[in-house]
């Protein structure tokens, strides 16, 4: 079963993922150009690119504990899971910069500066920037690969980051955003409750 | 206590008036609902938001946190009948009828600028009373200092209050001189219509210098005080939201800057303008606050 399910992902392209993972942004589109969106479609597309980042976050996340709990292998996708997370997050960021704050430079740096929520964000679309920079062939062979798995490790913290970016940006307490923080602490947990030596020796049994 | 018109007309017809009202709802244009305020000079010339933008983008925790859930979900409210219990430091306590509070012919209507703390605003064409004039008619008491507030609790038909989200009722507080300050009305139309559930049907408070939470909604109790009243937002985050909510550029909410907002139906690009001290108000009000330090009673 599992052997028919790796072998049947074996065949799909990744350039599939590449066109799921731009529906979002093409329904986004959609509803921008023929009024789908609410009162205020500025905070809709902001908050609409922002939660798909995430999502594409966790998703990347996810693919090694499915791998050592399930072992269904999703690591050929995991490089377009992350640089569609990235997409969305730097549109998010654009949008905030031009529709929302439109280029007030000024005022943006102090607020980032002195709020929380946007200090936390800024973080983890810089530390994600760096991730996304370094996806590439390339940059393994030159950074070394272990070199380049440490600073990978940087998701580890950019994506609760995101996630108390989320949290911190509403008023009260928000149910949607914590329960994906959790979701976030368990797969991270599951890294560390299943490490990789125990998982080789199952695969290998 | 004293009688209103639903008490004294036969229960038949009062609940035939009642599925006259539901009918009529329906047709938003029929001139039986329709409510006409004398125009004022405290109406700003501004273009004022549409029905559309007015009615769809609320904050109204009682039927959820999303800006569309007041309007998803308000219908369920019962408006009518409806009655404020005027208490504490008045000379004639008791319960009022709407009729009582904002008599058809002394409705006016106030164009006003709307701040919200989020850093959005509109402006919307309430119609209304001056919140002095009933004061004046309950007969304030010399010791009174402060008037407070209180929306409905009736979890019921208000589905955000069966969650813990704010210590329900939503109360909110003035001192006497804000609340007998000719700016501050108390609502019961807009745009010529009864005041739609989701804009705090059927009576709610407008206070155009101040952020929007101040502007209590949907209010059964009006209480004279000689303390300071209780405020919901104040006594949850007493750090970001202050007591006197004052619209001020230069005191920041300790999540964002309030020197700028952005109108609400301004487009994709609409851009952001500068906030005003007291939302534009401050030749009006001002002199409120003359000897208080605002960055520290915010």
């Amino acid at each position: 079963m599992r052997q028919q399910v790796n072998g049947l992902l074996r065949r799909v392209p990744v350039w599939t993922v590449w066109l799921a993972g731009l529906l979002p942004l093409t329904l986004l589109l959609w509803d921008t150009l023929t009024g789908g969106l609410g009162i205020d479609p500025v905070r809709d597309i902001e908050h609409r690119l922002g939660r798909t980042a995430l999502y594409f976050l966790i998703a990347s996340l996810a693919v090694t504990p499915l791998l050592r709990v399930a072992g269904v292998s999703l690591m050929k996708f995991r490089r377009a899971l992350g640089l569609l997370c990235f997409t969305y997050a730097g549109l998010h960021v654009l949008s905030w910069l031009s529709m929302d704050m439109s280029f007030l430079w000024a005022q943006m740096g102090r607020d980032i500066i002195k709020r929380p929520y946007l200090l936390l964000g800024m973080t983890g679309f810089a530390l994600l920037a760096a991730l996304a920079v370094t996806s590439n062939n390339a940059s393994i062979r030159h950074m070394g690969a272990g070199a380049w798995r440490r600073l990978h490790k940087l998701v580890y913290v950019a994506a609760p980051l995101v996630a108390l970016h989320w949290i911190l940006a509403l008023k009260t307490f928000p149910v949607t955003p914590g329960f994906w923080l959790l979701v976030i602490l368990a797969l991270l947990g599951l890294r560390v409750a299943i490490p990789r030596p125990l998982a080789r020796k199952r695969q290998i049994a | 206590m004293k009688l209103t018109w639903s008490d004294v007309t036969p229960k038949s017809s009062w609940l035939n008036r009642r599925s006259f009202l539901a009918a009529g709802a329906a047709l938003a244009a029929s001139p039986a609902l329709g409510l006409t305020g004398k125009p004022s000079g405290f109406s700003t010339d501004a273009e004022p938001n549409s029905l559309k933008d007015i009615t769809n983008y609320n904050n109204f925790y009682e039927f959820g946190t999303g800006k569309e859930d007041p309007a998803r979900y308000a219908s369920a409210l019962t408006t009518d009948p409806w009655s404020v219990e005027i208490g504490g430091l008045v000379e004639r306590p008791g319960s009022y009828g709407l009729e009582d509070i904002a008599p058809d012919n002394e409705l006016e209507e106030r164009i006003y600028r709307l701040r919200c703390v989020e850093a959005w605003s509109m402006v919307i064409p309430w119609i209304g009373v001056p919140l002095a004039s009933i004061l004046n008619r309950v007969g304030v008491q010399p010791s009174a200092k402060y008037v407070a507030f209180e929306t409905l609790v009736r979890p019921e038909e208000m589905r955000g209050q069966k969650r813990p989200i704010l210590d329900w009722p939503y109360r909110e507080g003035l001192r006497l001189d804000e609340a007998m300050h000719p700016l501050t009305i108390l609502a019961t139309g807009l745009y010529s219509d009864p005041l739609p559930n989701q804009n705090g049907a059927p009576l709610r408070l407008v206070v155009p210098w101040k952020y929007g939470f101040k502007s209590i909604k949907s209010i059964v109790r009006i209480t004279l005080t000689d303390s300071e009243p209780f405020a919901t937002w104040n006594a949850l985050q007493p750090r970001e939201y202050g007591f006197y909510a004052n619209v001020n550029p230069q005191v920041d909410h300790p999540r964002w800057s309030q020197a700028t907002e952005r109108k609400i139906g301004g487009g994709l690009f609409g851009g952001r303008q500068e906030t005003l001290m007291f939302n534009g108000y401050a030749d009006q009000v001002a002199s409120l606050y003359e000897g208080m330090d605002l960055s520290r009673q915010f």
